[in-house]
Protein backbone atom coordinates (compact mmCIF):
# COMPACT_ATOMS: atom_id res chain seq x y z
CA UNK A 1 0.00 0.00 0.00
CA UNK A 2 1.11 3.35 -0.47
CA UNK A 3 0.62 6.33 1.80
CA UNK A 4 0.46 9.92 0.11
CA UNK A 5 2.01 11.61 2.79
CA UNK A 6 0.99 15.18 1.63
CA UNK A 7 -2.56 14.88 3.02
CA UNK A 8 -4.73 16.96 0.60
CA UNK A 9 -7.42 18.77 2.77
CA UNK A 10 -10.82 19.70 1.20
CA UNK A 11 -12.33 22.53 2.56
CA UNK A 12 -15.05 20.34 4.83
CA UNK A 13 -11.77 18.72 6.18
CA UNK A 14 -10.29 22.20 7.40
CA UNK A 15 -13.74 23.16 8.74
CA UNK A 16 -13.65 20.48 10.91
CA UNK A 17 -10.44 20.56 12.02
CA UNK A 18 -10.49 24.25 12.82
CA UNK A 19 -13.62 23.57 14.91
CA UNK A 20 -12.13 20.89 16.75
CA UNK A 21 -8.90 22.59 17.63
CA UNK A 22 -10.88 25.37 18.77
CA UNK A 23 -12.86 23.22 20.64
CA UNK A 24 -10.20 21.69 22.22
CA UNK A 25 -8.63 24.92 23.44
CA UNK A 26 -11.90 26.41 24.97
CA UNK A 27 -12.41 22.76 26.67
CA UNK A 28 -8.41 22.85 28.21
CA UNK A 29 -9.33 26.44 28.98
CA UNK A 30 -12.37 26.58 30.90
CA UNK A 31 -11.27 22.74 32.87
CA UNK A 32 -8.51 24.99 34.07
CA UNK A 33 -10.77 27.61 35.06
CA UNK A 34 -12.46 24.96 37.00
CA UNK A 35 -9.57 24.75 39.23
CA UNK A 36 -8.96 28.22 41.80
CA UNK A 37 -5.70 29.21 39.72
CA UNK A 38 -6.80 31.64 37.17
CA UNK A 39 -7.40 34.52 40.08
CA UNK A 40 -4.41 33.66 42.00
CA UNK A 41 -2.71 33.95 39.21
CA UNK A 42 -4.05 37.08 38.03
CA UNK A 43 -4.73 35.88 34.99
CA UNK A 44 -8.77 36.95 35.21
CA UNK A 45 -7.27 40.55 35.93
CA UNK A 46 -6.47 40.91 32.23
CA UNK A 47 -9.67 42.91 30.85
CA UNK A 48 -11.89 41.14 29.02
CA UNK A 49 -10.59 37.27 30.62
CA UNK A 50 -12.58 38.02 34.20
CA UNK A 51 -15.14 35.74 33.51
CA UNK A 52 -12.52 32.84 33.47
CA UNK A 53 -12.58 33.31 37.41
CA UNK A 54 -16.32 33.08 37.56
CA UNK A 55 -17.27 29.34 38.55
CA UNK A 56 -20.77 28.92 37.09
CA UNK A 57 -19.42 30.71 33.48
CA UNK A 58 -16.73 28.56 33.21
CA UNK A 59 -18.48 24.79 34.09
CA UNK A 60 -21.33 26.17 31.36
CA UNK A 61 -18.86 26.89 29.18
CA UNK A 62 -17.05 23.38 29.29
CA UNK A 63 -20.21 21.56 28.89
CA UNK A 64 -20.88 24.12 26.00
CA UNK A 65 -17.99 22.87 24.22
CA UNK A 66 -18.24 19.36 24.90
CA UNK A 67 -21.37 19.19 23.59
CA UNK A 68 -19.29 20.63 20.38
CA UNK A 69 -16.75 17.60 20.64
CA UNK A 70 -19.04 14.60 21.40
CA UNK A 71 -20.72 16.08 18.08
CA UNK A 72 -17.37 16.25 16.20
CA UNK A 73 -16.23 12.76 17.54
CA UNK A 74 -19.04 10.92 16.75
CA UNK A 75 -19.17 12.50 13.02
CA UNK A 76 -15.69 11.61 12.50
CA UNK A 77 -16.00 7.91 14.25
CA UNK A 78 -18.94 7.34 11.85
CA UNK A 79 -17.54 9.08 8.65
CA UNK A 80 -14.75 7.31 9.26
CA UNK A 81 -16.44 3.40 9.63
CA UNK A 82 -18.69 4.11 6.26
CA UNK A 83 -16.26 6.04 4.16
CA UNK A 84 -13.08 6.13 4.82
CA UNK A 85 -11.82 2.95 6.05
CA UNK A 86 -10.65 2.27 2.28
CA UNK A 87 -9.05 5.26 1.87
CA UNK A 88 -7.09 6.42 5.29
CA UNK A 89 -5.27 5.20 7.51
CA UNK A 90 -5.08 6.18 11.10
CA UNK A 91 -1.12 6.68 12.13
CA UNK A 92 -0.36 5.81 15.61
CA UNK A 93 -0.32 9.21 16.88
CA UNK A 94 -3.89 9.37 15.65
CA UNK A 95 -4.48 6.22 17.89
CA UNK A 96 -3.34 7.83 20.66
CA UNK A 97 -4.46 11.04 21.00
CA UNK A 98 -7.83 9.35 19.63
CA UNK A 99 -7.97 7.40 22.58
CA UNK A 100 -7.10 10.13 24.99
CA UNK A 101 -9.96 12.18 23.88
CA UNK A 102 -12.26 9.22 24.08
CA UNK A 103 -10.89 8.89 28.12
CA UNK A 104 -11.36 12.22 28.03
CA UNK A 105 -15.30 12.15 26.76
CA UNK A 106 -15.98 9.04 28.78
CA UNK A 107 -14.54 10.56 32.49
CA UNK A 108 -15.81 14.28 31.55
CA UNK A 109 -19.36 12.67 30.89
CA UNK A 110 -19.61 10.62 34.37
CA UNK A 111 -18.42 13.55 36.08
CA UNK A 112 -21.37 15.48 34.17
CA UNK A 113 -23.92 12.87 35.42
CA UNK A 114 -22.28 12.86 39.22
CA UNK A 115 -22.69 16.65 38.93
CA UNK A 116 -26.31 15.96 39.11
CA UNK A 117 -28.59 15.29 41.82
CA UNK A 118 -29.53 12.14 40.59
CA UNK A 119 -26.11 10.52 40.57
CA UNK A 120 -24.74 8.34 43.43
CA UNK A 121 -21.69 7.35 42.74
CA UNK A 122 -18.73 7.13 45.60
CA UNK A 123 -16.42 9.50 47.27
CA UNK A 124 -13.43 7.60 46.11
CA UNK A 125 -14.34 6.80 42.59
CA UNK A 126 -15.06 10.57 42.21
CA UNK A 127 -11.98 11.42 42.97
CA UNK A 128 -10.40 8.79 40.62
CA UNK A 129 -12.44 10.24 37.73
CA UNK A 130 -11.11 13.68 38.48
CA UNK A 131 -7.28 12.56 38.43
CA UNK A 132 -7.85 10.92 35.25
CA UNK A 133 -9.61 13.18 33.99
CA UNK A 134 -6.67 15.78 34.72
CA UNK A 135 -4.17 13.65 33.99
CA UNK A 136 -5.49 12.38 30.46
CA UNK A 137 -5.47 16.34 29.63
CA UNK A 138 -1.73 16.79 30.65
CA UNK A 139 -1.37 13.77 28.28
CA UNK A 140 -3.73 15.31 25.54
CA UNK A 141 -1.34 18.46 25.77
CA UNK A 142 1.73 16.67 25.63
CA UNK A 143 0.75 14.33 22.43
CA UNK A 144 -0.40 17.25 21.05
CA UNK A 145 2.62 18.91 21.60
CA UNK A 146 4.81 16.28 20.35
CA UNK A 147 2.51 16.09 17.29
CA UNK A 148 3.29 19.51 16.25
CA UNK A 149 6.89 19.61 16.88
CA UNK A 150 7.52 16.49 15.12
CA UNK A 151 4.89 16.83 12.48
CA UNK A 152 2.75 13.35 13.36
CA UNK A 153 -0.40 13.29 11.42
CA UNK A 154 -3.51 11.78 12.70
CA UNK A 155 -3.50 10.27 9.40
CA UNK A 156 -2.22 9.16 5.75
CA UNK A 157 -4.11 8.83 2.72
CA UNK A 158 -3.71 6.07 0.23
CA UNK A 159 -2.64 6.57 -3.41
CA UNK B 1 -13.45 5.51 -8.04
CA UNK B 2 -17.04 4.96 -6.72
CA UNK B 3 -17.41 4.44 -3.30
CA UNK B 4 -20.34 2.11 -2.35
CA UNK B 5 -21.30 0.69 1.19
CA UNK B 6 -19.62 -2.08 1.78
CA UNK B 7 -21.06 -4.85 3.58
CA UNK B 8 -18.43 -4.43 6.75
CA UNK B 9 -18.73 -0.55 6.42
CA UNK B 10 -22.32 -0.65 6.88
CA UNK B 11 -22.48 -3.39 9.80
CA UNK B 12 -19.90 -1.13 11.70
CA UNK B 13 -22.08 2.23 11.18
CA UNK B 14 -24.94 0.28 12.75
CA UNK B 15 -23.11 -0.98 15.72
CA UNK B 16 -21.68 2.46 16.21
CA UNK B 17 -25.29 3.92 16.31
CA UNK B 18 -26.19 1.09 18.32
CA UNK B 19 -23.89 1.92 21.06
CA UNK B 20 -24.70 5.92 21.33
CA UNK B 21 -28.03 5.05 21.77
CA UNK B 22 -26.64 2.81 24.53
CA UNK B 23 -24.68 5.54 25.96
CA UNK B 24 -27.50 7.81 25.63
CA UNK B 25 -29.26 5.07 27.88
CA UNK B 26 -26.69 6.16 30.52
CA UNK B 27 -27.97 8.47 32.54
CA UNK B 28 -31.45 7.11 32.37
CA UNK B 29 -30.28 4.04 34.35
CA UNK B 30 -28.39 6.43 36.60
CA UNK B 31 -31.75 8.08 37.95
CA UNK B 32 -32.13 5.31 40.04
CA UNK B 33 -29.19 5.34 42.22
CA UNK B 34 -30.11 8.39 43.86
CA UNK B 35 -33.26 8.62 45.95
CA UNK B 36 -32.08 7.92 49.17
CA UNK B 37 -33.78 8.90 52.31
CA UNK B 38 -31.61 12.55 53.06
CA UNK B 39 -32.34 13.66 56.51
CA UNK B 40 -33.68 17.31 57.18
CA UNK B 41 -33.85 20.05 60.06
CA UNK B 42 -36.45 22.14 60.86
CA UNK B 43 -35.60 25.20 62.53
CA UNK B 44 -38.32 26.92 64.47
CA UNK B 45 -37.33 30.45 64.73
CA UNK B 46 -40.02 31.66 66.98
CA UNK B 47 -38.50 29.47 69.52
CA UNK B 48 -35.03 30.55 69.82
CA UNK B 49 -34.23 32.53 72.31
CA UNK B 50 -30.56 33.24 71.29
CA UNK B 51 -28.59 31.13 74.10
CA UNK B 52 -26.35 29.98 71.82
CA UNK B 53 -26.37 26.64 73.65
CA UNK B 54 -26.04 25.18 70.28
CA UNK B 55 -23.08 26.97 69.64
CA UNK B 56 -21.03 26.31 72.56
CA UNK B 57 -22.27 22.11 72.30
CA UNK B 58 -21.09 22.85 68.74
CA UNK B 59 -17.46 24.00 69.60
CA UNK B 60 -17.33 21.05 72.48
CA UNK B 61 -18.22 18.19 70.26
CA UNK B 62 -16.51 19.28 67.04
CA UNK B 63 -13.47 20.36 68.62
CA UNK B 64 -11.44 17.09 67.67
CA UNK B 65 -12.16 18.17 64.68
CA UNK B 66 -10.65 21.36 64.52
CA UNK B 67 -7.88 22.46 62.71
CA UNK B 68 -4.32 22.85 64.55
CA UNK B 69 -1.93 25.04 61.80
CA UNK B 70 1.96 24.57 62.93
CA UNK B 71 3.33 28.08 62.38
CA UNK B 72 4.77 29.79 60.80
CA UNK B 73 3.03 29.55 57.97
CA UNK B 74 4.69 28.75 54.36
CA UNK B 75 4.63 31.41 52.12
CA UNK B 76 2.38 31.40 49.34
CA UNK B 77 3.18 33.00 45.97
CA UNK B 78 1.53 35.47 44.61
CA UNK B 79 1.54 37.70 47.36
CA UNK B 80 -2.26 38.52 47.02
CA UNK B 81 -3.17 34.70 48.29
CA UNK B 82 -4.97 35.44 51.02
CA UNK B 83 -3.90 33.90 54.60
CA UNK B 84 -6.84 33.04 56.55
CA UNK B 85 -5.93 32.32 60.30
CA UNK B 86 -8.60 32.16 62.87
CA UNK B 87 -6.07 30.00 65.11
CA UNK B 88 -5.54 32.65 67.76
CA UNK B 89 -9.69 34.07 67.59
CA UNK B 90 -11.20 30.59 68.42
CA UNK B 91 -13.24 32.05 70.74
CA UNK B 92 -15.20 34.30 67.98
CA UNK B 93 -18.96 33.27 67.72
CA UNK B 94 -20.44 36.03 65.77
CA UNK B 95 -19.84 34.94 62.45
CA UNK B 96 -18.66 31.56 60.79
CA UNK B 97 -15.06 30.97 60.60
CA UNK B 98 -12.93 27.59 60.97
CA UNK B 99 -13.84 26.99 64.48
CA UNK B 100 -16.88 28.12 64.34
CA UNK B 101 -19.33 26.08 62.66
CA UNK B 102 -22.69 27.86 63.58
CA UNK B 103 -23.70 31.14 65.08
CA UNK B 104 -26.56 33.37 66.01
CA UNK B 105 -28.02 35.96 63.62
CA UNK B 106 -30.17 38.50 65.01
CA UNK B 107 -32.72 40.61 63.57
CA UNK B 108 -34.84 43.24 65.02
CA UNK B 109 -38.20 42.88 63.24
CA UNK B 110 -41.79 43.65 63.88
CA UNK B 111 -44.52 41.43 64.50
CA UNK B 112 -48.08 42.95 64.80
CA UNK B 113 -46.70 45.95 65.69
CA UNK B 114 -44.74 45.01 67.79
CA UNK B 115 -40.54 45.71 67.99
CA UNK B 116 -38.88 42.30 68.46
CA UNK B 117 -35.47 40.43 68.36
CA UNK B 118 -35.25 37.34 66.38
CA UNK B 119 -32.71 35.04 66.95
CA UNK B 120 -31.48 32.65 63.97
CA UNK B 121 -29.20 29.75 64.17
CA UNK B 122 -27.01 29.83 60.96
CA UNK B 123 -24.93 27.24 59.03
CA UNK B 124 -24.14 24.98 56.70
CA UNK B 125 -27.78 24.17 54.33
CA UNK B 126 -26.66 21.03 53.48
CA UNK B 127 -27.92 21.21 49.76
CA UNK B 128 -30.10 18.47 48.49
CA UNK B 129 -27.53 19.39 45.13
CA UNK B 130 -24.62 20.85 46.83
CA UNK B 131 -22.17 23.02 44.74
CA UNK B 132 -19.70 22.75 47.15
CA UNK B 133 -19.21 18.78 46.79
CA UNK B 134 -20.30 18.70 42.96
CA UNK B 135 -17.76 21.49 42.14
CA UNK B 136 -14.83 20.76 43.93
CA UNK B 137 -12.24 20.22 41.32
CA UNK B 138 -10.31 17.58 43.89
CA UNK B 139 -13.26 15.35 45.00
CA UNK B 140 -12.62 16.60 48.44
CA UNK B 141 -15.98 18.02 49.95
CA UNK B 142 -18.23 14.81 49.54
CA UNK B 143 -22.03 14.18 49.87
CA UNK B 144 -23.42 11.31 52.28
CA UNK B 145 -26.14 9.09 51.46
CA UNK B 146 -28.37 11.03 54.21
CA UNK B 147 -27.72 14.63 52.55
CA UNK B 148 -25.16 15.91 54.59
CA UNK B 149 -22.45 17.24 52.81
CA UNK B 150 -18.82 17.24 54.57
CA UNK B 151 -15.02 18.49 53.69
CA UNK B 152 -12.44 15.91 54.63
CA UNK B 153 -9.77 17.99 56.00
CA UNK B 154 -7.43 14.96 54.71
CA UNK B 155 -8.06 15.81 51.32
CA UNK B 156 -9.13 19.48 50.80
CA UNK B 157 -6.55 21.45 49.06
CA UNK B 158 -7.95 24.73 50.51
CA UNK B 159 -9.34 26.12 47.32
CA UNK B 160 -11.98 27.93 47.87
CA UNK B 161 -14.23 27.45 44.98
CA UNK B 162 -16.24 25.42 47.53
CA UNK B 163 -16.89 28.73 49.47
CA UNK B 164 -17.54 30.87 46.26
CA UNK B 165 -20.13 28.57 44.36
CA UNK B 166 -21.98 28.11 47.92
CA UNK B 167 -24.94 30.95 47.46
CA UNK B 168 -24.04 31.47 51.38
CA UNK B 169 -20.40 31.28 51.15
CA UNK B 170 -20.53 28.91 54.12
CA UNK B 171 -17.23 27.54 54.13
CA UNK B 172 -14.42 28.80 56.33
CA UNK B 173 -10.69 28.06 55.25
CA UNK B 174 -7.65 28.05 57.76
CA UNK B 175 -4.28 28.51 56.01
CA UNK B 176 -1.65 26.29 57.47
CA UNK B 177 -3.29 22.76 58.04
CA UNK B 178 -4.07 19.75 55.28
CA UNK B 179 -2.76 18.60 52.57
CA UNK B 180 -1.16 20.93 50.26
CA UNK B 181 1.62 20.98 52.86
CA UNK B 182 2.91 18.26 51.94
CA UNK B 183 2.16 18.99 47.90
CA UNK B 184 3.85 22.56 47.05
CA UNK B 185 2.47 24.77 49.43
CA UNK B 186 4.04 28.47 47.67
CA UNK B 187 2.37 27.74 44.42
CA UNK B 188 -1.02 25.74 44.73
CA UNK B 189 -3.55 25.05 47.73
CA UNK B 190 -3.89 27.37 50.84
CA UNK B 191 -5.31 25.58 54.21
CA UNK B 192 -8.75 23.62 54.37
CA UNK B 193 -12.53 24.53 54.64
CA UNK B 194 -14.28 23.99 57.43
CA UNK B 195 -18.14 23.97 58.26
CA UNK B 196 -21.09 22.13 59.70
CA UNK B 197 -20.52 18.81 58.85
CA UNK B 198 -24.11 18.01 61.12
CA UNK B 199 -22.45 15.65 63.27
CA UNK B 200 -21.64 12.93 60.88
CA UNK B 201 -20.15 10.53 63.23
CA UNK B 202 -22.81 11.02 65.89
CA UNK B 203 -25.87 10.56 63.43
CA UNK B 204 -23.49 7.20 61.92
CA UNK B 205 -24.59 6.04 65.90
CA UNK B 206 -27.65 6.90 65.86
CA UNK B 207 -27.17 10.48 67.72
CA UNK B 208 -28.80 13.72 67.32
CA UNK B 209 -26.16 16.15 66.23
CA UNK B 210 -24.78 18.42 68.90
CA UNK B 211 -26.89 21.79 68.46
CA UNK B 212 -30.12 20.13 68.45
CA UNK B 213 -29.16 17.82 71.93
CA UNK B 214 -28.30 20.71 73.39
CA UNK B 215 -31.11 23.33 72.11
CA UNK B 216 -33.13 23.77 75.46
CA UNK B 217 -36.04 25.16 73.55
CA UNK B 218 -36.23 22.40 71.08
CA UNK B 219 -35.33 24.54 68.40
CA UNK B 220 -35.06 22.07 65.83
CA UNK B 221 -36.24 18.75 64.74
CA UNK B 222 -34.72 16.61 62.69
CA UNK B 223 -36.03 13.68 60.22
CA UNK B 224 -36.82 12.22 56.62
CA UNK B 225 -36.85 15.11 54.20
CA UNK B 226 -40.35 14.55 53.48
CA UNK B 227 -41.68 14.45 56.95
CA UNK B 228 -39.67 17.45 57.96
CA UNK B 229 -41.04 19.36 54.68
CA UNK B 230 -44.70 18.29 55.74
CA UNK B 231 -44.06 20.06 58.98
CA UNK B 232 -42.72 22.87 58.10
CA UNK B 233 -45.72 23.38 55.75
CA UNK B 234 -47.91 22.33 58.42
CA UNK B 235 -46.47 24.62 60.97
CA UNK B 236 -45.89 28.05 58.64
CA UNK B 237 -49.92 27.11 58.06
CA UNK B 238 -50.70 27.22 61.53
CA UNK B 239 -48.99 30.66 62.20
CA UNK B 240 -49.11 32.20 59.31
CA UNK B 241 -45.67 32.19 58.73
CA UNK B 242 -43.27 31.54 55.72
CA UNK B 243 -40.71 29.17 54.82
CA UNK B 244 -36.59 29.26 54.11
CA UNK B 245 -34.58 26.54 52.44
CA UNK B 246 -37.16 24.44 51.25
CA UNK B 247 -36.47 25.76 47.35
CA UNK B 248 -33.40 27.75 47.89
CA UNK B 249 -30.72 26.45 45.68
CA UNK B 250 -33.10 23.69 44.39
CA UNK B 251 -34.02 22.70 47.76
CA UNK B 252 -31.58 22.27 51.09
CA UNK B 253 -32.03 19.56 54.00
CA UNK B 254 -32.26 22.94 55.87
CA UNK B 255 -35.85 24.35 56.76
CA UNK B 256 -36.76 27.38 58.74
CA UNK B 257 -39.71 28.51 59.34
CA UNK B 258 -40.81 32.10 60.37
CA UNK B 259 -43.41 34.60 61.49
CA UNK B 260 -41.79 36.81 59.52
CA UNK B 261 -41.22 37.12 55.64
CA UNK B 262 -37.50 36.40 54.73
CA UNK B 263 -37.48 39.25 52.89
CA UNK B 264 -37.57 41.44 55.77
CA UNK B 265 -35.44 39.27 57.68
CA UNK B 266 -32.80 39.65 55.50
CA UNK B 267 -32.94 43.21 55.27
CA UNK B 268 -32.62 43.07 59.55
CA UNK B 269 -29.62 40.58 59.82
CA UNK B 270 -26.04 41.94 59.51
CA UNK B 271 -24.63 39.88 56.56
CA UNK B 272 -20.70 39.74 55.40
CA UNK B 273 -17.79 37.83 55.76
CA UNK B 274 -18.94 34.64 57.74
CA UNK B 275 -22.17 36.14 57.59
CA UNK B 276 -24.71 34.70 55.53
CA UNK B 277 -27.60 36.14 53.74
CA UNK B 278 -31.84 35.43 53.92
CA UNK B 279 -32.27 36.28 50.12
CA UNK B 280 -33.61 33.77 47.85
CA UNK B 281 -31.62 31.20 45.87
CA UNK B 282 -32.40 29.82 42.53
CA UNK B 283 -30.77 26.55 41.81
CA UNK B 284 -27.14 27.34 40.90
CA UNK B 285 -26.48 23.83 39.25
CA UNK B 286 -29.41 24.88 37.10
CA UNK B 287 -28.33 26.15 33.59
CA UNK B 288 -25.17 23.39 33.28
CA UNK B 289 -27.47 20.25 34.29
CA UNK B 290 -30.25 22.07 32.02
CA UNK B 291 -27.41 22.39 29.08
CA UNK B 292 -25.86 18.71 30.06
CA UNK B 293 -29.14 17.54 28.64
CA UNK B 294 -28.01 18.42 25.56
CA UNK B 295 -24.64 15.97 25.74
CA UNK B 296 -27.58 13.11 25.08
CA UNK B 297 -28.60 15.32 21.87
CA UNK B 298 -25.17 15.60 20.25
CA UNK B 299 -24.01 12.13 19.20
CA UNK B 300 -27.08 11.32 17.16
CA UNK B 301 -26.37 15.43 15.61
CA UNK B 302 -22.93 13.87 14.04
CA UNK B 303 -24.04 10.94 13.60
CA UNK B 304 -26.92 12.27 11.73
CA UNK B 305 -24.34 14.56 9.94
CA UNK B 306 -22.22 11.78 8.78
CA UNK B 307 -24.56 9.70 7.55
CA UNK B 308 -25.90 12.40 5.40
CA UNK B 309 -22.69 13.06 3.63
CA UNK B 310 -22.29 9.58 3.25
CA UNK B 311 -25.99 9.47 1.66
CA UNK B 312 -24.96 12.42 -0.56
CA UNK B 313 -21.54 10.56 -1.81
CA UNK B 314 -23.33 6.85 -2.51
CA UNK B 315 -25.82 8.64 -4.22
CA UNK B 316 -23.22 11.06 -6.56
CA UNK B 317 -21.19 8.11 -7.13
CA UNK B 318 -17.95 9.88 -5.52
Amino acid sequence: MNFDKNTSKSKQNKIIRYLYRVTIFFLVLTGFGNMPIFKRYYIADIPGLGWLAEYYVTLYIHYLFAILLIGIISYLIIEYLLTKRKSIKITLSGYIRGSVVAGLLITGILLVIRNHEISGFAPGFIIFLYLCHLTLVMVLIMAGLYSIIFKKKWYYRFR
Amino acid sequence: MKNKISRRSFLKGTMATACALAAAGIPASAAGAAGKEQLATLLDIRKCIGCEACVEACKEVNGQKFPDPKKPFPKMYPDRVPVMDWSDKQDVTDRLTPYNWLFIQHANVKINGDETELTIPRRCMHCVNPPCVKLCPWGSAKLLENGISRIDPELCLGGAKCKAVCPWHIPERQTGVGLYLDMLPSMAGNGVMYKCDRCYNRIAEGELPACIEACPEDVQTIGPRDEIIKKAHELAKEIGGYIYGEKENGGTNTIYVSPVPFEELNQAIEKGKGKPHLQTVKDSMADSNNLAVAMIIAPFAGLAAAAGKYYKMTKTGK
